[in-house]
């Protein structure tokens, strides 16, 4: 039976949503072994929270090099687990930190590398939507390892309890991983809210806030829903930039898309097109995201979005 | 310092793109500097300002734009001379066409490695491909230290260690390196300057050495992934739309979570 690699995703000191759902794609191909890379000491309590989805074993790298030397350990590190295990398929998460890490894989396997699927079947056929999301594409890796990032939220994952097997693994990181130095660190800030690539469901707001994202924010917040911004706002200064969505920024994929004061260009619509609901709040009805959407009602946010909060919140008492 | 700026010429990002044979339809389409490349643009020269600039037969720094693509890069490379760097090279080579980013990573880190750069500066991603990996790529070729993500990012010259503050959703993140090192940038990092007309005049007569897989000494790998079938997607279909009317908007909006039991 082929093996999988995946690389275990964490949030904070447990595994991610996103790990069952690396294992679940993988599982289709093969016996899936998680790979965890810890700080010394550290590797056997986060072990322990990869427990969800079908994962057979879980193999341990512990180095204070991680934390030291981020991506190019990292990558360093997997690429010698990968030459150890041999398996089919390396799938990582789709974010800024795992694509890196993939790439430099890619090299160092000699392998082809394919990002931002948003789904990965039997026979290693990877799906990625791209163009903004206009057009389906299927591809394989046709030499060497199949080096694959999936989107986190695009696969439905087993979230079944596993046991898998844990071991424990030593490497020595090559000094050309470790060029690089970390002097510090600091978390992102988190709110209450959920991560906006991960979140089921997405409040956008944009230039028709003109600043002002509490009616956004509340609405949000009663969805429990991400909090996400066009570039028109970011560039505005009215939300961080790490929140936007689209072309230039965050492609995200909810089960519901709630867009406010965003007319829609090509632009944002590259970043939110693939969301499975979507629903526009707008003054002006010419608004071109009035024609994605599957709701839409032609108002201001600031009447409407609060009206809507508080009959969502009557909906729930 | 010696600087390269690896930028890309893409499809404009404003434009519809669609795929013909497995690959991008680049023809159709009016074709750009990349825009977040821009930011690499600005951030070299302000790397080179802030220690004596790169202007002049007698400067300290020199910026070199590498890039690979089709002849008419030209274009885009131009506008990155026009904003102000020293010159470029430009490896066009028609084996080149629907080069993957380990076929990109493998031309630009083989020019770099022969140019003697002490940094290499990329915009994070293309609007087009958007793997960003390409920086990653080259610094795992080059062997080089990787910086990328940067929001910030502050050079000494003298001891040759440059410092970035990386920033991506895991958090924010204090990096240093001794030279060689390559550099990816994030937008928001700086506002990119518009060329001036002493500027796009000046480039006109700036040396873009255009140079072919022969020249460079590299050959080309096929590709080491393959697109089976790509097939545009039906648009979506306007749903329901209703004017607000003193609070009706809102009911309707509820009503509609209801009924997709998204509440």
């Amino acid at each position: 039976m082929s093996k999988v690699l995946i690389l275990a995703d964490f949030s904070g000191d447990k595994a991610s949503k996103t790990t069952a759902e690396l294992a679940t794609a993988g599982a289709r191909i093969g016996e899936v072994t998680a790979v965890v890379l810890a700080a010394p000491g550290a590797g056997a309590a986060l072990a322990a929270t990869v427990n969800q989805g079908p994962i057979a074993n879980v193999v341990v790298v512990e180095s204070a090099d991680f934390a030291n030397h981020g991506v190019a350990a990292a990558a360093d590190a997997l690429a010698q687990i990968a030459k150890t295990h041999s398996p089919s398929a390396i799938l990582i998460a789709s974010h800024a930190f795992g694509k890196e890490v993939a790439g430099r894989i890619a090299i160092a396997l000699e392998s082809g590398i394919i990002t931002d699927a948003v789904d990965v079947d039997a026979n290693t056929v990877a799906t990625q939507l791209v163009f903004g999301g206009s057009t389906t594409v299927h591809s394989v890796v046709s030499h060497g390892t199949s080096v694959i990032t999936i989107r986190p939220n695009s696969v439905t994952a087993d979230f079944s309890a596993s046991s898998p097997a844990i071991s424990t693994e030593t490497f020595t990181i090559g000094d050309a991983a470790k060029k690089a130095t970390i002097t510090s660190s600091q978390p992102p800030v988190k709110g209450g809210r959920p991560e906006l690539t991960e979140a089921n469901i997405v409040v956008s707001g944009g230039r028709g806030t003109d600043g002002n994202f509490a009616a956004v924010e509340a609405f949000a917040d009663v969805m429990g829903a991400a909090v996400g911004a066009s570039r028109a706002a970011t560039d505005a200064g009215w939300y961080p930039h790490s929140y936007q969505v689209g072309q230039t920024g965050k492609t995200v994929s909810p089960a519901l898309y709630v867009a406010c004061g965003i007319s829609g260009a090509i632009q944002h619509r590259a970043g939110m097109q693939t969301s499975k609901s979507i629903i526009v709040v707008n003054k002006d009805p010419e608004a071109p995201l009035f024609e994605i959407a599957d709701f839409g009602v032609v108002g201001d946010l600031f009447a409407v979005l609060p009206a809507a909060t508080e009959g969502v919140k009557a909906s729930k008492a | 310092m010696k600087i390269a700026l690896c930028v890309k010429q893409v499809p404009d990002s404003w434009a519809e793109k669609k795929m013909v044979d497995g690959r991008l339809d680049r023809e159709s389409v009016d074709a750009v500097l990349n825009d977040l490349d821009e930011y690499a643009v600005e951030e070299a020269l302000k790397i080179a300002e802030a220690h004596g600039g790169n202007e002049g037969d007698d400067a300290a720094h020199s910026i070199t734009i590498i890039s690979m693509g089709p002849e008419r890069t030209t274009e885009a490379v131009r506008k990155a001379l026009s904003m102000g760097a020293n010159d470029a090279i430009l490896i066009t080579d028609p084996a080149l066409a629907g080069s993957d980013a380990l076929m990109t990573s493998k031309v630009l880190a083989s020019v770099i490695s022969a140019g003697g750069y002490d940094l290499v500066i990329c915009g994070t991603e293309s609007t087009d491909a958007r793997m960003s990996v390409v920086p990653a790529m080259i610094s795992a070729r080059l062997g080089w230290a990787q910086l990328t993500f940067a929001s910030s990012v502050t050079v000494d010259p003298a001891a040759s260690k440059v410092t970035i503050t990386r920033t991506t959703e895991a958090g924010v993140d204090q990096m240093s390196a001794s030279f060689p090192a390559v550099i990816s940038v994030v937008e928001k990092i700086n506002e990119p300057r518009y060329p001036s007309f002493k500027g796009i005049m000046a480039a006109k007569k700036k040396t873009i050495e255009v140079k072919d897989l022969a020249a460079i000494g590299v050959s080309v790998q096929n590709g080491w992934s393959e697109v089976k079938d790509a097939t545009p997607r039906p648009p979506r279909a306007a749903g329901e739309k209703v004017a607000d009317d003193n609070g009706s908007g809102a009911v309707a909006l509820v009503n509609f979570l209801a009924e997709k039991k998204l509440i």
